[in-house]
């Protein structure tokens, strides 16, 4: 699937606050925030076939 | 052939025998940094004491990767040429995952600039080069090697030094004393002051090894490597950069728990380089291992006492923070120090050396602390999210983009800082102006090699300027009585627009620009870039 880099210059800082967000969680904790950040952010996409094209690409990555 | 360390003369200083009479400023160490102060202040007529506790150039390679803005700054102080020359040019930087290239970056990937991205060149060479340098200025730069301070005492108008000898002790008065006494500042130490920061727990091999194979393979086109997981130090990450002399370096990650006296046996390292170059012959040149803090004094302005360089911030090696940061440092303090010692400007523009390169500072300290965490996740979630990165990146351009193996030193924005007036303008205000070539009456020449030694105007139109408010000024694109030259290479117009006047710092920095400049609006911007602001 394509997906373009709509991050820009961000990265840096989206990637840093993502860690510091997980900072002193053990690995449950983590996992959950984990689940609670995918639905979150699902609903700010909010488009079903984009986000079941994404779930796909995910399982594809993790997969391999 | 291994570097000879040619050791410099010790000279009985005259401080041993009677009263000196009071230097200007005394600089502590005779580093890179130390040494860029001593030229940039003796190019403004001013004198310095250099005391330094050694008498040879650094061990071994240390600070090799050489930024373009640093370039610049060395070519103003006479020794940027003469690095470009010895050095390894590069601009791109390749990353891998395992064996296979997942991402490059290059670094200037445009023309119509003097100065590449980065020159790799051993420290001890730099430090050569800014010796002789030094020494073109006898009556201003008093070098003194074997010299080491052992106290020090401020006063309301100067600072009484404690120097050690091997004939002795003496005492030495100067007006300002500079702390480039490297990462472990006898000074700071001395003075008690915290330096806070935070402490990686990985363990680093850094070895220099010469061979005439090149390990970048039979083109040998000098880059920088690095590998996540390469299949020649597995779990770990590597890092391989071209120097002079078929000098190659590589730093191998060892992880937290490795003893750095076993891995800096040779038993140990040999293997450990086979691994990567294979049945290529080679020769150890140096080696070392180390841990790395990223770690800033909270102010670098201790009344007469100011640190530069490493005395004042230390940052991990992945992007070439430390020794561009410290050069940085002096090109910002040169100016104003030598501005509060002639009366030229109020002694509060030290402050703003304080605020700028604080600012730097942090900037650096972000940058690498980042990508250090990218580099070496101290967490399993840290791990999942850095292998999460690297796999997307096979596919995916916006991953690749969030591979951090070191964001490289690129120049200090000043934007934010009061000394600046603020304005839109094509070049940014704050930042230090983009070189350009330039068509002079003496043929092709370059922006930066053009601008007088203080402040500056910089006028590129199609008409002479108005009133420089008694400014040098430096035109492009029209003809005047001040110095002009033509936009060869129409790269001028494309880096500064036209019809614009740019206030130039003596570092280089655009401290206002304008459309339409008055004279009120020059002198107003000109006060303000002095520190002379309420």
């Amino acid at each position: 699937m394509k997906v373009s880099d709509r991050l820009g210059n961000a990265g840096d800082d989206i990637y840093a606050a993502l860690l510091k967000a997980h900072e002193g969680l053990d690995d449950a904790e983590s996992h959950k925030l984990n689940a609670c950040l995918v639905l979150l952010l699902a609903n700010e996409v909010a488009e079903p076939e984009r986000l079941k094209a994404l779930f796909a690409e995910a399982r594809r990555m993790a997969g391999a | 052939m291994a570097h000879e360390y040619a050791a410099f003369d010790y000279i009985p200083p005259p401080g041993l025998t009677g009263q000196e009479p009071r230097h200007p400023v005394a600089i502590i160490g005779a580093g890179p940094v130390g040494l860029a102060l001593a030229i940039d202040l003796a190019q403004r007529g001013i004198g310095s004491v250099v005391l330094d506790d050694n008498n040879v150039v650094s061990t071994g390679s240390r600070a090799i990767c050489w930024a373009k803005r640093t370039l610049e700054i060395f070519d103003r102080l006479g020794v940027g040429a003469r690095m470009l020359d010895k050095g390894v040019t590069w601009q791109v930087g390749r990353q891998f995952h395992g064996a296979e290239p997942v991402y490059s970056f290059d670094l200037l990937p445009e023309p119509g600039h003097r100065y590449p991205a980065f020159v790799n060149l051993q420290q001890y060479y730099v430090e050569h080069y800014l010796v002789e340098r030094a020494r073109d200025f006898p009556e201003l730069i008093d070098l003194r090697f074997l010299n080491q301070v052992v106290g020090h005492t401020q006063h309301d108008d100067h600072v009484t030094l404690t120097v050690s000898t091997p004939d002795g002790r003496y005492d030495l008065e100067a007006g300002w004393l500079i702390a480039c006494d490297g990462a472990k500042s006898p000074t700071r130490t001395r003075m008690g002051l915290s330096f806070e920061g935070e402490t990686f727990d990985e363990h680093f091999l850094i070895v220099d090894v010469e061979m005439t194979e090149s390990p970048f393979g039979k083109e040998d086109t000098p880059e920088r490597w690095f590998w996540f997981d390469p299949p020649f130090h597995q779990g770990q990450s590597a890092l391989l950069h071209k120097q002079p002399d078929n000098i190659y370096r590589i730093d191998l990650q060892l992880g937290p728990e490795s003893d750095p006296e076993k891995e800096a046996r040779e038993e140990n390292v040999i293997p450990r380089i086979k691994a990567i170059v294979g049945d290529a012959p080679f020769r150890l040149d140096w080696m070392s291992v180390y841990r790395f803090r990223c770690a800033r004094l909270a102010r670098f302005v201790h009344d007469r006492v100011i640190f530069a360089g490493d005395s004042a911030h230390v940052v991990s090696p992945f992007g070439a923070r430390g020794g561009n940061g410290g050069i940085q440092d002096i090109d910002n303090l040169g100016w104003k120090l030598a501005a509060v010692i002639t009366g030229e400007a109020p002694r509060k523009l030290i402050g703003s050396y304080d605020d700028e390169r604080g600012f730097g500072a942090d900037e650096n300290i972000l940058h690498s602390a980042r990508a250090t965490n990218f580099m070496t996740p101290k967490t399993a979630v840290e791990a999942l999210f850095r292998n999460a990165v690297l796999r997307l990146a096979r596919d995916h351009t916006f991953a690749r983009k969030l591979i951090n193996s070191g964001r490289l030193s690129r120049p200090c924005v000043l934007d934010r800082s009061p000394l600046q007036t603020q304005a839109q303008a094509p070049h940014p205000v704050g930042a230090a102006l983009t070189d350009a070539p330039l068509l002079g009456p003496d043929g092709k020449t370059w922006l930066l090699g053009e601008l007088p030694l203080g402040f500056s105007l910089l006028h590129v139109s199609d008409n002479p300027i108005g009133d420089s408010g008694g400014l040098p000024c430096i035109g492009v694109g029209h003809r005047a009585e001040y110095p002009c030259f033509e936009d060869s290479e129409g790269l001028m117009s494309k880096r500064y627009g036209s019809g614009m006047t740019y206030l130039v710092r003596p570092d280089g920095h655009v401290a206002a620009a304008f459309e339409d400049a008055t004279d009120k609006e020059i002198a107003r911007a000109l006060a303000r870039a002095k520190g002379e602001n309420p």
